[in-house]
This record gives C-alpha cells, structure tokens and sequence, in this order.
C-alpha cells in the first residue's frame, strides 16, 4: 500500500507502507521530518498529521483520549490526527496526509 | 556563592537508564550524584508513559513506567545516589587534570572525574506554540511557566491550555489580574474536575472570560505584548493582553548537550561500542542518547550500555586497580554492598 505525505515544506512523498504499520513508524521509517516522540504510546502528539478530507471517513474519527492529546499542540484542524493511531491496512491504500508543523523534530 | 559538590560520577538524566547505571557502577564502588530537569526520577517513563504497558523488559512480561521507575530507584538504594532535580547542566568544562566541572542553572558546580549522559531524547522543556513571531516576547510577557505570581498583578492575562496546569494558573491568577481569559481550542478539559466546576462558575460570575479558538498572531513591541490574535470557529478577533501563558506541555530538545564540543549523529552523541565513551574522553552516553551503528532506542540496549560503560568509568576513577569480574548471585563482596550478605 501507498501513503501520499506532504511535509512540512510542501513536497510530496509517495511512501510503501505495510498492513499493520501505524502510519506514523512509515513516515518515521522513510526519514521524514516527524518528531513521534513517544513512540506510539499516545502520550504526546508530535506525530500530528492533518487527513486529506477525502480519506475522514475512511480514517474515522479521533478517541477522546486523541482529542485530549491533541490538546498539547497549538495548530488543530477538524482533520487533525495521530499518525500513530491509525493503522495501515488495504482499505487506506493511497491515504494523502499533510506533517502539521507541530510534528517537525524542531517544533 | 556557588553550591561545590565533588564525585566520582555525575549522571546527566535520572530515567531507566541512568537510573541502572548507579546500580553497575555502585557495584564498583563509584559514586553518583543525579542531574535531571524533572522534578522525579523516571525519565520519559515517568513524564510521558508513567500508566502506560512495557513487554520488552527481561523478566517482567508486563511493567508500567511507573513501576520500572520504583523498582529501579529500590535497586539502587543500597548505593545511596544524590538526586539533584529541577535542574539543567549548562556547561560542561575538562579540566587540566582530566577531571571535569559542570555547572548547573540552580548555581552549583560540580567536580566529577566522570560524566555520564544518559539524557533520552535531551531535556524536557515546555512546548512553544506555533505562533511566528513568539519567541520576541518570551521571557517579557510570554511566560511558560508561573516563577513570580507578581508578574501577574494588574495584568491583562490570557493563559492557553485545557489541562490542569492551565486550570490551576487560572483559578490561582484571577484575583490578582487585571483581567483573564482562558482559550482553549474545546469545551472539554483534561483537568482536574472540581477545576473545571470552579472556572465555569468563574465564567458565570463574570469574572473570566473564556474563549473556545487557538493563538494565533501576537502584536506587540519591545518584547511586550498588547494583543493576542484568535482564531475561533465565529472568526478571528484579537483580544487585549499585557501576559501570554500558554501551556501546551513538555517536549524533548537536545538543548545545551549540543554545545559540549562532543561529535554528533542527527540529534544523539557517536559513541564506541566498547565503553560507550564520547568523542571527549570521560565523557559517556547511554541510552536513546547515544547512536552507533545498529542502535536500538530501547531500555534494554540502555541497561547493557550502562553495565560496559560502568567498567570503563572504573578505569578512569580508579586508575591501575585491578577490577575482578564478580555475579551478584555467588559474590558475597558484592552482597554486602547492596546489603544483602
């Protein structure tokens, strides 16, 4: 499957990701700029992603305690989520997302 | 005056890692002091997942974060390390005779033949909000933390945040600001409910404002603020401040490590596979701090690291001693020092 990232510069990256993957670790694992410093433990919300709005309800919505973490950045859209919290599978082959700015390593 | 302390070791970062490296190092005999910029030990175990699951830990199919804290902190009690929290290393300077002086921003020094940096992902320091021009006003009328209440008086205050940290400030500021106004993105908090009942009534009474929206720009001159820019779902409007809090959390920077002159890899320290030295000799790192060719940023990888490292640092405090390699399980020398013998 495909996940179509744009960065925080606005270049668009075409990355291979594997069913199973949290989206976050294939963006991580091609070198982009995604601080995720907790790892995937949903304990922070450096992996902040904004879903292309074509792919919200294939994504689905956020758990309250996403919403909670996602009150630790300060650039929330209504389509702001976790790359952490959403997992790769078929039915996401070809999501688009945009890095937020708050997920840069420098941020 | 400055606080002098003088040691054998002094291991920068108290989280899993360091914490294990007094235990190695203690087995020989060396003496620690702890530096860390929280106000516990635990390290990201403590600050990010304290509740959260560990299953990569040897011997325990499931640990919390917290848990790992307490029965690492138990581990090396026999060993008595100093805890210094709340603090950050500023500088790091070789002295002529190979011992090193470190110098904290709470104003002590100290002398150490050994440096340990066992840092994880650098220094927790509060998150900056994406605002463009902020980093003019910090520090002037941008505050991330509350150091003085008196900065506050008869200010116009605007505190960003819905945790307890932005609760709290606004309960405890309101009676000495001019005026206050929280922002927040959402009408949920993750705070302290009876905070939350007491700020809405505050709202009710009229005594604070709070507004649902995000920070945006800030006007201002001199590092002083007058407006702070919102962004709402009802439009963007700017509202009057002389005092901008927000709280947004913690997060990792490398922070003052990367000023020590030690060779760098993206944002960790090169070491050798060996002892785990820097490029400055007496100069350790373990942990996710570190990187050498394969490193796993795992808490086991740390443990191994600290366990190598502790026998190098050995040679270097206590040059030409001839170190006996000695299991805990049958060394009665060694049970004596954790005081099990």
């Amino acid at each position: 499957m495909i996940i179509h990232v744009t960065d925080q510069a606005g270049e668009n990256h075409a990355l291979e990701g594997l069913e199973g993957w949290r989206v976050m670790e294939v963006i991580r694992d091609w070198g982009l700029d995604i601080k995720a410093e907790c790892g995937g433990a949903m304990s922070c919300a450096t992996c902040h992603v904004y879903v292309d709005k074509d792919w919200l309800d294939a994504v689905g919505a956020p758990s309250d305690e996403e919403e909670d973490m996602l009150d630790s950045v300060g650039d929330v859209k209504s389509n702001s989520r976790l790359s952490c919290q959403i997992l790769c599978s078929d039915a996401l082959d070809g999501l688009k997302l945009t890095l937020a700015a708050s997920a840069s390593k420098d941020a | 005056m400055s606080t002098e302390i003088t040691t054998d070791v002094v291991v920068i970062g108290a989280g899993p890692c360091g914490l294990f490296a007094a235990f190695e190092l203690g087995l020989l005999d060396l003496k620690c002091h702890f530096i860390d910029i929280l106000d516990r030990p635990g390290g990201q175990c403590a600050e990010l997942y304290p509740e959260k699951p560990i299953y990569d830990i040897p011997g325990f199919p499931v640990v919390t974060g917290q848990q790992l804290t307490d029965n690492l902190m138990a581990q090396i009690a026999p060993f008595a390390p100093e805890f210094h929290f709340n603090r950050m290393v500023n500088s790091i300077q070789k002295q002529a005779d190979g011992s090193f002086k470190l110098e904290t921003d709470a104003d002590e020094i100290f002398h150490t033949k050994v440096v340990v940096i066992a840092a994880g992902g650098g220094s927790f320091q509060p998150k900056r909000p994406p605002v463009e021009n902020i980093e003019a006003f910090e520090n002037k009328s941008v505050f991330y933390a509350v150091r003085k209440m008196d900065d506050f008086r008869d200010q116009d205050v605007v505190i960003v945040g819905g945790g307890d940290s932005a609760l709290d400030w606004t309960l405890n500021l309101q009676p000495i600001a001019r005026s206050l106004t929280l922002v927040h993105r959402r009408d949920a908090f993750k705070a302290a409910p009876a905070s939350v009942n007491k700020m809405k009534e505050m709202v009710m009474e009229g005594k604070i404002n709070f507004l649902l929206g995000q920070i945006g720009k800030l006007d201002g001159e001199n590092g002083q603020i007058n407006h702070v820019h919102l962004t709402t779902d009802a439009g963007d409007l700017s509202v009057p401040a002389t005092r901008l809090l927000p709280f947004f959390g913690l997060t990792m920077k490398l922070g003052p490590v990367a000023d020590w002159g030690l060779e760098l890899n993206d944002n960790t320290i090169k070491v050798d596979t060996e002892r785990f030295e820097t490029s400055v000799p007496g100069i350790f790192a373990i942990g996710d701090i570190n990187w050498y060719p394969g490193k796993l940023k795992l808490i086991l990888s740390g443990f191994h690291e600290a366990a190598l490292m502790a026998q190098a640092a050995k040679a270097i405090v206590s040059p030409g001693e001839r170190v006996v390699f000695q299991y805990t399980t049958s060394s009665t020398k060694l049970q004596k020092k954790l005081g099990v013998a």
